[in-house]
Protein backbone atom coordinates (compact mmCIF):
# COMPACT_ATOMS: atom_id res chain seq x y z
CA UNK A 1 0.00 0.00 0.00
CA UNK A 2 1.73 3.00 -1.18
CA UNK A 3 1.84 6.35 1.04
CA UNK A 4 -0.37 9.22 0.39
CA UNK A 5 0.94 12.55 1.19
CA UNK A 6 0.31 16.32 0.54
CA UNK A 7 2.05 16.89 -2.38
CA UNK A 8 4.81 19.94 -1.89
CA UNK A 9 3.40 21.93 -4.38
CA UNK A 10 0.96 23.35 -1.85
CA UNK A 11 2.95 25.00 0.44
CA UNK A 12 0.72 26.67 3.15
CA UNK A 13 -2.49 26.12 4.18
CA UNK A 14 -5.39 27.30 1.75
CA UNK A 15 -7.29 30.01 2.57
CA UNK A 16 -10.78 28.57 1.40
CA UNK A 17 -14.24 28.28 3.23
CA UNK A 18 -14.99 24.97 4.89
CA UNK A 19 -16.07 22.48 2.80
CA UNK A 20 -14.90 24.46 -0.27
CA UNK A 21 -14.29 22.36 -3.47
CA UNK A 22 -11.11 24.27 -4.44
CA UNK A 23 -8.97 22.65 -1.85
CA UNK A 24 -9.54 19.57 -3.45
CA UNK A 25 -9.21 20.67 -7.49
CA UNK A 26 -5.98 22.80 -5.61
CA UNK A 27 -4.86 18.77 -4.26
CA UNK A 28 -5.24 16.85 -7.28
CA UNK A 29 -3.32 20.04 -9.59
CA UNK A 30 -0.54 19.63 -7.43
CA UNK A 31 -0.40 15.96 -7.70
CA UNK A 32 -0.79 15.84 -11.73
CA UNK A 33 2.28 18.52 -11.53
CA UNK A 34 4.14 17.20 -9.39
CA UNK A 35 3.71 13.15 -10.96
CA UNK A 36 4.31 14.84 -14.23
CA UNK A 37 7.34 16.40 -13.43
CA UNK A 38 6.26 19.97 -14.24
CA UNK A 39 6.49 21.01 -10.80
CA UNK A 40 9.09 23.63 -11.76
CA UNK A 41 7.85 24.66 -15.29
CA UNK A 42 4.42 25.48 -14.50
CA UNK A 43 3.07 28.57 -15.09
CA UNK A 44 -0.06 29.79 -13.90
CA UNK A 45 -2.66 32.69 -14.68
CA UNK A 46 -4.90 33.51 -12.26
CA UNK A 47 -7.36 36.60 -13.24
CA UNK A 48 -10.41 37.07 -10.15
CA UNK A 49 -12.02 35.74 -7.27
CA UNK A 50 -11.55 32.72 -5.17
CA UNK A 51 -9.19 31.24 -7.10
CA UNK A 52 -6.93 34.17 -6.86
CA UNK A 53 -6.62 32.86 -3.27
CA UNK A 54 -3.97 30.08 -4.25
CA UNK A 55 -1.58 32.30 -5.49
CA UNK A 56 -0.37 32.28 -2.04
CA UNK A 57 -0.72 28.57 -1.06
CA UNK A 58 0.12 26.84 -4.31
CA UNK A 59 3.98 26.66 -5.32
CA UNK A 60 4.29 27.18 -8.91
CA UNK A 61 4.72 30.45 -10.73
CA UNK A 62 1.73 32.75 -11.04
CA UNK A 63 0.87 35.50 -13.40
CA UNK A 64 -1.81 37.66 -12.04
CA UNK A 65 -4.24 38.46 -15.51
CA UNK A 66 -7.00 41.65 -15.25
CA UNK A 67 -10.13 40.27 -14.59
CA UNK A 68 -11.62 37.78 -16.53
CA UNK A 69 -8.33 37.60 -18.92
CA UNK A 70 -6.57 34.83 -17.37
CA UNK A 71 -6.39 32.72 -20.71
CA UNK A 72 -5.29 35.59 -22.54
CA UNK A 73 -2.32 35.86 -20.61
CA UNK A 74 -1.91 32.35 -20.46
CA UNK A 75 -1.47 31.98 -24.27
CA UNK A 76 1.00 35.07 -24.03
CA UNK A 77 3.57 33.44 -21.84
CA UNK A 78 2.98 29.83 -23.97
CA UNK A 79 3.24 31.50 -27.23
CA UNK A 80 6.77 33.12 -25.64
CA UNK A 81 7.63 30.08 -23.36
CA UNK A 82 6.34 27.07 -24.74
CA UNK A 83 8.57 24.79 -23.33
CA UNK A 84 6.18 25.72 -19.77
CA UNK A 85 3.03 24.15 -18.77
CA UNK A 86 0.73 26.61 -18.86
CA UNK A 87 -2.51 26.53 -17.41
CA UNK A 88 -5.42 28.95 -16.04
CA UNK A 89 -7.41 28.52 -12.75
CA UNK A 90 -10.07 30.40 -12.74
CA UNK A 91 -13.94 29.83 -11.53
CA UNK A 92 -17.41 30.38 -13.32
CA UNK A 93 -18.01 33.72 -13.16
CA UNK A 94 -14.41 34.76 -13.88
CA UNK A 95 -14.18 32.52 -16.76
CA UNK A 96 -17.59 32.39 -18.16
CA UNK A 97 -19.31 35.53 -17.33
CA UNK A 98 -16.29 38.49 -17.11
CA UNK A 99 -13.42 36.38 -19.14
CA UNK A 100 -16.08 34.80 -21.52
CA UNK A 101 -14.88 36.28 -25.27
CA UNK A 102 -10.82 35.55 -23.78
CA UNK A 103 -11.79 31.93 -22.61
CA UNK A 104 -13.69 31.05 -25.90
CA UNK A 105 -11.15 32.61 -28.41
CA UNK A 106 -8.49 30.61 -26.49
CA UNK A 107 -10.07 27.64 -27.49
CA UNK A 108 -11.51 29.14 -31.19
CA UNK A 109 -7.50 29.39 -31.70
CA UNK A 110 -6.75 26.06 -30.29
CA UNK A 111 -4.06 27.74 -28.64
CA UNK A 112 -1.80 25.27 -26.67
CA UNK A 113 -3.08 26.05 -23.00
CA UNK A 114 -4.94 23.92 -20.59
CA UNK A 115 -7.77 25.77 -18.39
CA UNK A 116 -9.33 24.79 -15.64
CA UNK A 117 -12.92 26.36 -14.99
CA UNK A 118 -13.99 25.55 -11.50
CA UNK A 119 -18.38 25.58 -11.71
CA UNK A 120 -20.18 26.08 -8.49
CA UNK A 121 -22.77 28.01 -10.49
CA UNK A 122 -22.39 31.15 -8.32
CA UNK A 123 -20.03 34.24 -7.80
CA UNK A 124 -18.50 33.21 -4.73
CA UNK A 125 -16.27 35.71 -3.27
CA UNK A 126 -18.45 38.70 -3.87
CA UNK A 127 -21.14 37.11 -1.66
CA UNK A 128 -23.19 34.71 -3.55
CA UNK A 129 -24.78 36.61 -6.87
CA UNK A 130 -26.03 34.56 -9.55
CA UNK A 131 -23.66 33.26 -12.18
CA UNK A 132 -24.28 32.20 -16.09
CA UNK A 133 -23.71 28.82 -14.33
CA UNK A 134 -26.26 29.51 -11.54
CA UNK A 135 -29.31 26.90 -12.22
CA UNK A 136 -32.99 27.63 -13.29
CA UNK A 137 -34.51 28.54 -9.62
CA UNK A 138 -31.31 28.34 -8.12
CA UNK A 139 -31.62 31.20 -5.37
CA UNK A 140 -29.19 33.84 -5.03
CA UNK A 141 -28.34 36.77 -3.18
CA UNK A 142 -29.13 38.78 -7.21
CA UNK A 143 -32.03 36.13 -7.61
CA UNK A 144 -33.94 35.96 -4.64
CA UNK A 145 -36.61 34.00 -5.81
CA UNK A 146 -34.90 31.60 -8.08
CA UNK A 147 -33.46 32.30 -10.91
CA UNK A 148 -35.90 33.10 -13.45
CA UNK A 149 -34.64 31.51 -17.24
CA UNK A 150 -37.13 33.06 -19.54
CA UNK A 151 -35.68 36.71 -18.63
CA UNK A 152 -32.14 35.86 -17.93
CA UNK A 153 -31.62 32.61 -19.86
CA UNK A 154 -30.29 29.08 -19.49
CA UNK A 155 -27.30 28.29 -17.45
CA UNK A 156 -24.17 28.46 -19.88
CA UNK A 157 -22.78 25.07 -21.15
CA UNK A 158 -19.04 26.13 -21.67
CA UNK A 159 -18.39 22.52 -23.11
CA UNK A 160 -21.45 22.83 -25.79
CA UNK A 161 -19.79 26.19 -26.51
CA UNK A 162 -16.37 24.57 -27.26
CA UNK A 163 -16.79 20.71 -28.48
CA UNK A 164 -17.86 21.48 -32.04
CA UNK A 165 -14.73 22.90 -32.02
CA UNK A 166 -10.76 21.58 -33.26
CA UNK A 167 -9.06 21.60 -30.02
CA UNK A 168 -7.24 18.84 -28.18
CA UNK A 169 -9.24 17.84 -24.95
CA UNK A 170 -12.23 18.76 -23.49
CA UNK A 171 -13.66 17.10 -19.75
CA UNK A 172 -15.98 17.93 -17.32
CA UNK A 173 -15.46 16.18 -13.97
CA UNK A 174 -16.62 16.20 -10.23
CA UNK A 175 -15.27 16.88 -6.92
CA UNK A 176 -18.97 15.05 -5.66
CA UNK A 177 -17.36 11.97 -4.44
CA UNK A 178 -14.28 10.14 -4.32
CA UNK A 179 -14.79 8.51 -7.82
CA UNK A 180 -15.21 11.31 -9.34
CA UNK A 181 -12.17 13.16 -7.54
CA UNK A 182 -10.46 10.26 -9.08
CA UNK A 183 -11.60 11.06 -12.50
CA UNK A 184 -10.67 14.42 -12.16
CA UNK A 185 -7.82 13.54 -11.70
CA UNK A 186 -7.26 11.34 -14.99
CA UNK A 187 -9.00 14.22 -16.54
CA UNK A 188 -6.75 16.95 -15.62
CA UNK A 189 -3.57 14.82 -16.17
CA UNK A 190 -4.53 13.85 -19.68
CA UNK A 191 -5.43 17.94 -20.56
CA UNK A 192 -1.97 18.45 -19.33
CA UNK A 193 -0.75 16.02 -20.95
CA UNK A 194 -2.35 16.92 -24.41
CA UNK A 195 -0.66 20.27 -23.83
CA UNK A 196 2.87 19.10 -23.24
CA UNK A 197 2.59 17.04 -26.36
CA UNK A 198 1.93 20.28 -28.53
CA UNK A 199 -1.84 18.83 -28.94
CA UNK A 200 -3.72 22.10 -28.75
CA UNK A 201 -6.40 23.89 -26.18
CA UNK A 202 -7.19 21.41 -23.45
CA UNK A 203 -10.00 22.69 -20.67
CA UNK A 204 -11.33 20.81 -18.06
CA UNK A 205 -14.57 22.00 -16.42
CA UNK A 206 -14.81 20.91 -12.65
CA UNK A 207 -18.21 20.55 -10.97
CA UNK A 208 -17.79 22.00 -7.42
CA UNK A 209 -19.77 23.34 -4.61
CA UNK A 210 -20.25 26.77 -2.30
CA UNK A 211 -21.58 25.42 0.82
CA UNK A 212 -21.03 28.90 2.37
CA UNK A 213 -22.66 30.61 -0.34
CA UNK A 214 -25.24 27.96 -1.23
CA UNK A 215 -26.09 28.00 2.51
CA UNK A 216 -25.96 23.75 2.33
CA UNK A 217 -24.21 21.94 4.87
CA UNK A 218 -21.94 19.48 3.55
CA UNK A 219 -24.36 16.96 2.90
CA UNK A 220 -26.82 19.13 0.88
CA UNK A 221 -23.94 20.41 -0.96
CA UNK A 222 -22.85 16.85 -2.38
CA UNK A 223 -26.78 15.98 -2.97
CA UNK A 224 -27.09 18.92 -5.04
CA UNK A 225 -23.96 17.86 -6.74
CA UNK A 226 -25.04 14.91 -7.81
CA UNK A 227 -28.61 15.03 -8.13
CA UNK A 228 -29.38 18.20 -9.55
CA UNK A 229 -26.03 19.73 -11.24
CA UNK A 230 -24.75 16.58 -12.83
CA UNK A 231 -27.55 16.31 -14.40
CA UNK A 232 -27.74 19.78 -16.46
CA UNK A 233 -23.95 19.48 -16.55
CA UNK A 234 -23.13 15.58 -17.64
CA UNK A 235 -20.02 14.65 -16.60
CA UNK A 236 -17.24 12.87 -18.85
CA UNK A 237 -14.98 13.42 -21.53
CA UNK A 238 -16.20 15.37 -24.73
CA UNK A 239 -13.02 15.47 -27.06
CA UNK A 240 -9.77 13.26 -26.38
CA UNK A 241 -6.90 13.83 -29.56
CA UNK A 242 -8.61 16.14 -31.31
CA UNK A 243 -11.77 13.62 -31.40
CA UNK A 244 -15.20 13.61 -30.41
CA UNK A 245 -15.87 11.33 -27.39
CA UNK A 246 -19.21 11.56 -27.15
CA UNK A 247 -21.13 11.75 -30.04
CA UNK B 1 -10.48 -6.37 4.83
CA UNK B 2 -9.59 -9.21 7.30
CA UNK B 3 -7.15 -8.86 10.03
CA UNK B 4 -4.69 -10.75 7.90
CA UNK B 5 -4.26 -8.95 5.83
CA UNK B 6 -3.75 -5.73 7.26
CA UNK B 7 -1.03 -3.75 6.08
CA UNK B 8 1.43 -1.90 8.36
CA UNK B 9 -0.21 1.25 6.38
CA UNK B 10 -1.41 4.07 9.37
CA UNK B 11 -3.60 7.22 8.70
CA UNK B 12 -2.71 9.90 10.11
CA UNK B 13 -3.95 13.61 10.65
CA UNK B 14 -3.17 17.07 11.02
CA UNK B 15 -6.11 18.80 13.07
CA UNK B 16 -4.74 22.19 12.83
CA UNK B 17 -5.64 22.30 9.18
CA UNK B 18 -9.21 20.59 9.55
CA UNK B 19 -12.44 23.16 9.59
CA UNK B 20 -15.00 20.32 10.23
CA UNK B 21 -16.81 20.01 7.25
CA UNK B 22 -17.46 16.25 7.70
CA UNK B 23 -16.89 15.61 4.34
CA UNK B 24 -14.23 12.89 4.75
CA UNK B 25 -17.07 11.77 7.50
CA UNK B 26 -19.59 11.40 4.88
CA UNK B 27 -17.41 9.50 2.54
CA UNK B 28 -15.45 7.10 4.69
CA UNK B 29 -16.91 3.69 3.49
CA UNK B 30 -16.13 1.91 6.87
CA UNK B 31 -17.93 4.68 8.95
CA UNK B 32 -14.22 5.12 11.08
CA UNK B 33 -14.17 8.80 10.91
CA UNK B 34 -16.82 11.22 13.19
CA UNK B 35 -16.45 14.44 14.83
CA UNK B 36 -14.79 14.63 17.81
CA UNK B 37 -15.66 16.29 20.84
CA UNK B 38 -12.80 19.34 21.07
CA UNK B 39 -11.67 21.79 18.70
CA UNK B 40 -8.55 23.04 17.17
CA UNK B 41 -6.79 26.42 17.38
CA UNK B 42 -8.90 27.91 14.47
CA UNK B 43 -11.93 26.79 16.64
CA UNK B 44 -13.38 24.25 14.38
CA UNK B 45 -14.65 20.92 15.30
CA UNK B 46 -12.35 18.33 14.13
CA UNK B 47 -12.16 15.13 13.19
CA UNK B 48 -11.60 11.62 14.75
CA UNK B 49 -10.20 8.14 13.38
CA UNK B 50 -11.15 5.24 14.74
CA UNK B 51 -8.24 2.98 13.75
CA UNK B 52 -9.79 -0.24 14.86
CA UNK B 53 -12.31 0.16 11.84
CA UNK B 54 -10.04 2.11 9.60
CA UNK B 55 -8.52 0.20 6.43
CA UNK B 56 -6.34 2.79 5.39
CA UNK B 57 -8.09 3.08 2.13
CA UNK B 58 -7.29 6.87 1.87
CA UNK B 59 -10.72 7.86 0.67
CA UNK B 60 -10.64 10.64 2.98
CA UNK B 61 -7.62 12.09 2.10
CA UNK B 62 -8.73 11.95 -1.37
CA UNK B 63 -11.86 14.12 -0.80
CA UNK B 64 -10.28 16.25 2.14
CA UNK B 65 -10.40 19.84 0.48
CA UNK B 66 -7.83 20.82 3.33
CA UNK B 67 -4.76 17.73 3.33
CA UNK B 68 -6.00 17.13 6.78
CA UNK B 69 -4.72 13.17 6.28
CA UNK B 70 -2.18 11.09 4.96
CA UNK B 71 -1.47 7.38 4.31
CA UNK B 72 2.16 6.67 5.83
CA UNK B 73 4.24 3.43 6.40
CA UNK B 74 4.57 3.08 10.13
Amino acid sequence: MSEKLTPKLLVEPNKFCPGCGHGIINRVLAEVLEESGLADQAVGALAVGCACLMMDTFGTDWVQAPHGRAAAVAVGVKRMRPECCVFTYQGDGDSMSIGFSETLYAAIRNENITAILVNNGIFGMTGGQMAPTSLPGQKTTTSPKGRDAATTGQPLNMIDQMKHLPIGYLARGSVASAKDINNLKKYIKTAIETQMNGGGYSMVEVLSFCPTNWKMNMEKSVAHVQDTVKAIFPVGEFVKNGERTDA
Amino acid sequence: MTGSEKTSARMTQNRELCKGCGYCILQCPKDALSFSSTVNRKGYNVVDIDQEKCIQCAICYTVCPDSVFERVEA
